[in-house]
């Protein structure tokens, strides 16, 4: 983790590569087989899946499309995970960002753009900020664990973001407080204004934003955080040894509560940037899954800012290309899904890449924090 | 100060089982006092304790206590299982797939056929679970997440929409038992699966308590050198037991889809798995305790209920409905330093000498 020479750098910057590498191959391989045992065609599935993710600047659009909300619910686990703290929050976090930034975006109209929009992220980031710091506080203070905290407020988020934009019902239910009032019987947000979208770098029908520039920069920020500050050194200590971390005089409550609010921030960024840039109004069906992927993502990414990037992007190829593939071949989208469960087993158990592509074990280093710290806490 | 004993009593309940006892006394003695008493003609004491809310709860109850349970059994032996509401929405499914596959069967086999399937398809994610954790050194709370997304792309991949089951379980009322007024028809007058949940709830209590495999799985989970010190293979009692809890999350997923709902849904288990989690936390890893905890959260699913059939619109139905995940929080928040999990829970364990 710290900085080593040039040399050493580059073979252990290979070495890290190696086992995701092999573990999406492994996963690509499961999933073929899986497909033949229910009578599909991988190779027409897999040419398809290419098509559709790389095929023409529309496939590329789309990649890029599907890889920015990646690397943010990515880097949100991943920042956790750097303090092992394990944040399954992200599609709550990417829910109440999206509501707040909503929010924002369809109100105070005439204000200029410049203001405005930073205005309706700001606000994402905060909606997320607040979901993510609520399971830090609960973990610091009372010994909840963060796991079932942060799911149960998956949940409540997903209501919550259900009521923010509910139609109303036919026993006389008020409706929510963002409704369209023009929509009728739909749950939907009206749209977000002009003054608060996020700008198209490639217009329609290829709809990539400037959002991309927002997530490297995230990415960049993140690896500069953890890597490059004091703040970041306090954080890699108390996610290495906790009591080490308390004797040294680490404030360690603050930097939990710190680095899920953190975690929060960078989730509800995800939704703000997909509500403001991408779908322009929120309705209960946008968001969630790709909280839960941010899991596999940041594990993928061997919890490092630019592995992060690298493997959003592959994310972003595979739910790009998927469409496509289901159209040409006819398997079914869902098989995604398989495979991206495949490569978080293989990555998260390097022992069975090690197996499978028969290598030598290696004394250092293993791919992961541990988070499993038991359900007591502190 | 001398002791007094109904004091030192209520003591041992609380320290053994937890505070989930006593709200569920309270809840069944509110519960009989209202549906006894010319109290059930308020009508929002009938919402809160009347006979279709402890219907209903024992409903919602049945999936979380055998979760807990299922958890129970893997965390004292050391495994720590978050994959439960994965393990349980494959049980479901493979029930389902039974049971569409059997409906020219009679009702009776196809449906005992599918809650066999189901169990083993539970038992079987529990295996997976066991050996990435053990023999893949993976982390357990990773693990978990693989079995639970495993679980979800599995399913929906492979999810036929046309396919229909034909005909769940109904109930079976106890000669005699079922005339009990109040009690009979909430505890005496349930479907099977119902009835095995509350059994089970004591088998793993007997079984984890007074038998030697039960001392020998806490050792395993407390204390794992020395349970092999004294000969016990540690593994294959993780093994046996994430199998074993694996096989109670598959029964609960058959619950849900042979009893409760008789169809299958994607993503029906709804976080299920997770409240079981917690009131298996609630409950100090204490079958009993679970059992209490689960009927608090259950009651909170049958409050939900309730008040939405209620017609209440004072409250959006959806804060409604967030009840059950936010009462889930406060309970798992309310317990500073008073729970213990088993302590090499979470732990690889490697005898010594072994790379």
């Amino acid at each position: 983790m710290a900085t080593a020479t040039s040399t050493a750098g580059l073979t252990r910057t290979l070495r890290a590569l190696l086992i995701p590498s092999l573990a999406l191959l492994a996963a690509l391989l499961a999933g073929a087989v899986v497909m033949i045992l229910s009578g599909d065609d991988p190779m027409a599935a897999y040419s398809g899946l290419f098509k559709g993710a790389f095929g023409d600047g529309k496939g590329w659009a789309r990649t890029i499309r599907k890889t920015i909300p990646f690397v943010l619910t990515g880097l949100s686990v991943a920042l956790a995970f750097k303090v092992s703290l394990f944040n399954i929050g992200a599609s709550g976090q990417f829910v109440m960002g999206s509501v707040f930034a909503v929010a924002v975006g369809i109100n105070f109209e005439g204000l200029p753009f410049y203001i405005h929009l930073p205005l309706a992220l700001l606000a994402g980031i905060a909606g997320g900020l607040l979901w993510g710091a609520i399971p830090g506080i609960l973990k610091v203070y009372t010994g909840a664990h963060e796991v079932i905290v942060t799911i149960m407020l998956n949940y409540v988020a997903s209501l919550f973001g259900g009521w923010t934009v509910y139609a109303g019902g036919t026993q006389g239910q008020t409706p929510g407080p963002l409704w369209d009032r023009t929509a009728g019987a739909i749950s939907e947000t009206p749209d977000v204004l002009h003054s608060a979208q996020i700008p198209w770098l490639f217009g329609p029908p290829y709809r990539v934003h400037y959002g991309v520039f927002l997530a490297l920069a995230a990415a960049i920020l993140v690896w500069w955080l953890i890597f490059k500050t004091p703040l970041g050194f306090e954080m890699r200590t108390v996610g290495h040894n906790m009591r080490a971390a308390r004797y040294a005089g680490i404030r360690v409550n603050f930097t939990i509560i710190l680095t899920m609010a953190l975690a929060g921030g960078l989730a509800g960024l995800a939704g703000a940037i997909e509500t403001l840039g991408l779908n322009h109004k929120f309705a209960p069906e946008f968001g969630g899954a790709v909280g839960f992927d941010g899991i596999t993502v940041a594990l993928l990414g061997q919890t490092h800012p630019i592995g992060v990037l690298l493997a959003a992007f592959m994310f972003g190829a595979l739910d790009g290309g998927a469409a496509t593939m289901q159209f040409e071949s006819g398997v079914p989208a869902d098989i995604i899904q398989i495979i991206q469960a495949l490569v978080l087993a293989f990555v998260a158990a390097p022992l069975i890449i090690r197996m499978i592509f028969r290598l030598r074990q290696q004394e250092d280093q293993d791919a992961g924090s541990a988070v499993s710290t038991s359900w007591g806490g502190t | 100060m001398s002791k007094n004993a109904p004091v030192s009593a209520f003591h041992r309940l609380r320290r053994r089982y937890g505070n989930t006892m006593i709200v569920a006394l309270a809840l069944i003695i509110m519960a009989i006092l209202v549906n006894m008493t010319p109290l059930k003609e308020q009508t929002w004491l009938r919402v809160l304790f009347g006979v279709s809310a402890l219907n209903f709860t024992l409903r919602a109850t049945v999936p979380l206590v055998l979760g807990a349970l299922s958890g129970i059994l893997c965390e004292r032996s050391g495994i720590i299982n978050i994959g439960i509401e994965g393990m349980m929405l494959a049980g479901a499914f493979a029930g389902f797939v039974a049971k569409t596959s059997t409906n020219h069967w009679s009702l009776a086999a196809s449906l005992i056929f599918s809650v066999a399937a189901a169990v083993a398809v539970g038992g079987l994610m529990g295996a997976v679970h066991a050996l990435f954790s053990i023999r893949f050194r993976m982390d357990q709370i990773i693990s978990g997440t693989v079995i639970i997304i495993l679980a979800l792309g599995t399913t929906s991949y492979l999810y036929n929409r046309d396919a229909i089951a034909e005909g769940k379980f109904s109930s079976i009322p106890i000669p005699g038992l079922a005339q009990i007024p109040v009690l009979g028809p909430v505890l005496f007058d349930n479907p099977p699966i119902t009835y095995l949940a509350l059994i089970m709830v004591a088998v793993v209590h007997l079984g984890l308590f007074y038998t030697r495999w039960g001392l020998r799985t806490r050792a395993v989970g407390e204390h794992p050198r020395a349970a092999d010190t004294v000969g016990i293979n540690v593994n294959r009692y993780r093994y046996i037991n994430t199998s074993l809890g694996g096989m109670l999350a598959g029964l609960a997923g058959a619950f849900l889809v042979l009893e409760a709902v008789g169809q299958f849904q994607e993503g029906m288990t709804a976080g299920r798995g997770f409240i079981s989690l917690a009131a298996m936390i609630f409950g100090n890893w204490n079958p009993i305790g679970a059992l209490g905890a689960a009927t608090l959260f259950g009651y909170t699913q049958a409050l939900q209920n309730e008040l939405l059939l209620a017609g209440v619109t004072q409250v959006p139905r959806q804060f409604i409905s967030m009840l059950p995940y936010v009462v889930t929080i406060v309970a798992v928040s309310g317990l500073v330093g008073r729970v213990r999990p088993p302590a090499a829970e979470g732990k690889v364990y490697e005898t010594e000498g072994s790379a």
